[in-house]
């Protein structure tokens, strides 16, 4: 009669511990998530430990970098890893402002969606094409027509003019900049267009209509509204910057010196460990090397966890995208 | 002039300079595509799909590497896959408002854009300094802790698009939590969850920091998981840096087989979310 009662116990039991057994490996996952964290930066710090031990302080203060004999100091690829990242936000920062009120404001319907996923695809371009794009192509083009421009023009002139002298090399910092600026483009742009897009319409209907122009109404509601998200989206940028290690190996030229010129060689901090990781000998230079890994780590730490805190108040789906 | 010109000329100037800026984007990824098709096609043999790489000067091809890669993402994506989908589960539906839950959300979102050469290093000091060598699974390994953070965002974000009603169908009938997510929740949203999965491939294919010091290279033919293997992206960076000119053809192929790959991969992924029901990201 009673139907309902059909589930035995024993079939019961055997759901209960089924039940358990998956919410505990879901959980189990996700707690691996938060391992994965806690294990790269114990790693790297144990790795680090000897040459830290070693340099203490004068690890980050001095521009040596003889694995002959065994003396290390961090202080230019800090310093190419800092320039590079600031002169390639530099560039891309305008540029992904303009894409993104291209795809928010002004393109027609047809046109927001292929150009939206063209500029997504720019974003999946694994980082060594544009390393041997930048090397073979860019380098050659910028050593012929535009550092000798820059040499001709900007050399001379006051203070300004120490960045732009010297022989083209085509490779250099500059060069870097410049196609570490072309990468991040699209994940700056993509963040940007996502914040925009969440600015009601009635904020900006209401701009047009007290006769506001469109560039008026995206500088005077728009981006007040995103400021937050936009900061984010560039910190976002920043902290890919900083760690891009390929597109940058092929043309910095690999040079442990801070020259004052933006056209010379110089490195970055993924760039040194990229190329010498894998040869390096001695214990004291593996581990300055990974010191130099956990220096790049506390870094992009830093700015990407002040980026996503500042874009969590966006809708999480919105950004699926970066 | 007056003022409702200058402003009207500061509009049309200010919208033209993102026109241009949008231009300036899609320049780049025409003159990149266009630079691999160019240098790339130049190459492509049979030969190239067949043979192993040459030492310099001599005919050869990129089969060993082109193999590695394949192994390797394979592994990778097989080992980050059901970890990633686990934990975007847990994300989604057990721990959706436990307060671990936006620790681990944050994590991940830190280290979906964390420098993928940190994650060599962390792999080194984990399995190749035990092992006391270079290894196909060590690099594997270390493309599957960059296929997580993708997989458990993706995840998450789709089975959250699964409609409370048919979860709670499904608990009314009588089903425990995991029969309604494995038997309702993960067929509604396969597709998005085969998308992330897609994506995650796409974003290891290309890797190649993570692999330098943890797979490192490996000139001739190896199914050994246990030795160093060669693979595409370590195999572009030395050939293109090389002085060798068919060395330097051999990575412009390579490069276009890469990209290519990715660009079918992420533009397949996309298609999948617009063509099978939900999931879909507007």
């Amino acid at each position: 009669m009673s139907s309902v009662a059909a589930i035995e116990p024993a079939q019961a039991s055997g759901q209960r511990l089924r039940e358990r057994a998956f919410r505990t490996a879901t959980f189990a996952a996700a707690l691996l998530v938060l391992a994965l964290l806690g294990g790269v930066a114990l790693s790297l710090l144990l790795g680090a430990w000897p040459a830290l031990a070693h340099f203490k302080l004068d690890f980050l203060t001095r521009e040596i970098w003889n694995p002959v004999t065994d003396k290390f100091g961090a202080l230019a690829p800090i310093y190419g890893t800092v320039v590079t990242s600031f002169l390639a936000l530099l560039l891309a920062i305008p540029v992904s402002f303009g894409i993104a009120i291209f795809l928010t404001e002004l393109a027609p319907v047809w046109l927001k969606r292929p150009v939206g996923v063209a500029i997504e695809l720019l974003a999946a371009v694994p980082s060594i094409i544009y390393g041997i794009w930048g090397l073979f192509v860019l380098a050659p083009i910028l050593q012929r027509h535009v550092q000798p421009w820059l040499i001709d023009w900007l050399g001379p002139l006051p203070l300004i003019g120490r960045l732009f002298q010297g022989p083209p090399y085509g490779i250099g910092v500059l060069t870097a900049s410049f196609v570490l600026a072309i990468m991040v483009i699209p994940f700056i742009s993509a963040v940007m267009r996502d914040v925009f897009e969440t600015v009601p319409d009635v904020l900006k209907e209401s701009a047009y209509g007290l006769g506001a122009t469109t560039w008026e109404v995206i500088w005077q509601v728009v981006v007040p509204y995103a400021r937050t998200g936009i900061i984010g989206g560039v910190m976002l940028g920043l902290g890919r910057a900083l760690g891009e290690t390929m597109a940058v190996t092929f043309v910095i030229g690999n040079a442990h010196r801070i020259g004052s010129s933006l056209l010379a060689p110089g490195t970055t901090i993924s760039a040194s460990i990229a190329n010498e990781f894998a040869e390096a000998v001695g214990d004291l230079y593996t581990s300055a090397l990974v010191a130099l890994g956990a220096l790049l780590f506390l870094i992009t730490f830093a700015v990407i966890a002040a980026a996503r805190l500042m874009l969590m108040r966006l809708d999480r789906r919105a950004l699926s995208s970066v | 002039m007056s003022r409702r010109a200058l402003r009207k000329l500061v509009n049309a100037l200010a919208l033209g300079l993102s026109g241009l800026a949008t231009a300036v984007g899609l320049f780049f990824l025409g003159a990149i595509l266009w630079t691999l098709l160019r240098s790339g096609l130049a190459g492509m043999s049979l030969q190239l799909f067949t043979a192993m790489t040459p030492p310099p000067g001599s005919a050869g091809g990129l089969l060993n590497a082109i193999y590695g890669s394949v192994v390797m993402t394979v592994i990778g994506i097989l080992i980050g896959g059901p970890i990633g989908v686990l934990a975007g589960t847990y994300l989604a539906e057990y721990g959706r408002n436990a307060r671990i839950s936006g620790v681990i959300r944050f994590v991940n979102d830190v280290l979906l854009s964390a420098p993928s050469i940190i994650v060599g290093l962390f792999v080194y000091e984990l399995l190749v300094v035990r092992m006391g060598h270079f290894s196909a699974i060590a690099g594997a390994v270390a493309l599957a802790i960059i296929a997580i953070p993708v997989t458990v965002r993706t995840t998450e974000d789709m089975l959250n698009l699964v409609p409370q009603g048919m979860k709670d169908a499904s608990t009314a009938m009588g089903a425990y939590h995991w029969r309604t997510i494995t038997s309702v929740i993960y067929p509604a949203a396969r597709s998005g969850i085969v998308t992330g999965l897609l994506l995650a491939v796409a974003r290891i294919s290309g890797e190649t920091a993570p692999l330098l010091f943890t797979a490192l290279n490996n000139q001739f033919w190896s199914s050994n998981l246990a030795a160093p293997i060669a693979n595409l992206p370590v195999v572009i960076f030395q050939f293109a840096l090389s002085p060798y000119p068919n060395w330097q053809q051999l990575a412009w192929s390579g490069a276009l087989i890469i990209t290519m790959s990715i660009l079918v991969l992420s533009i397949a992924a996309r298609f999948v979310v617009s063509s099978l029901g939900p999931g879909g990201r507007s």
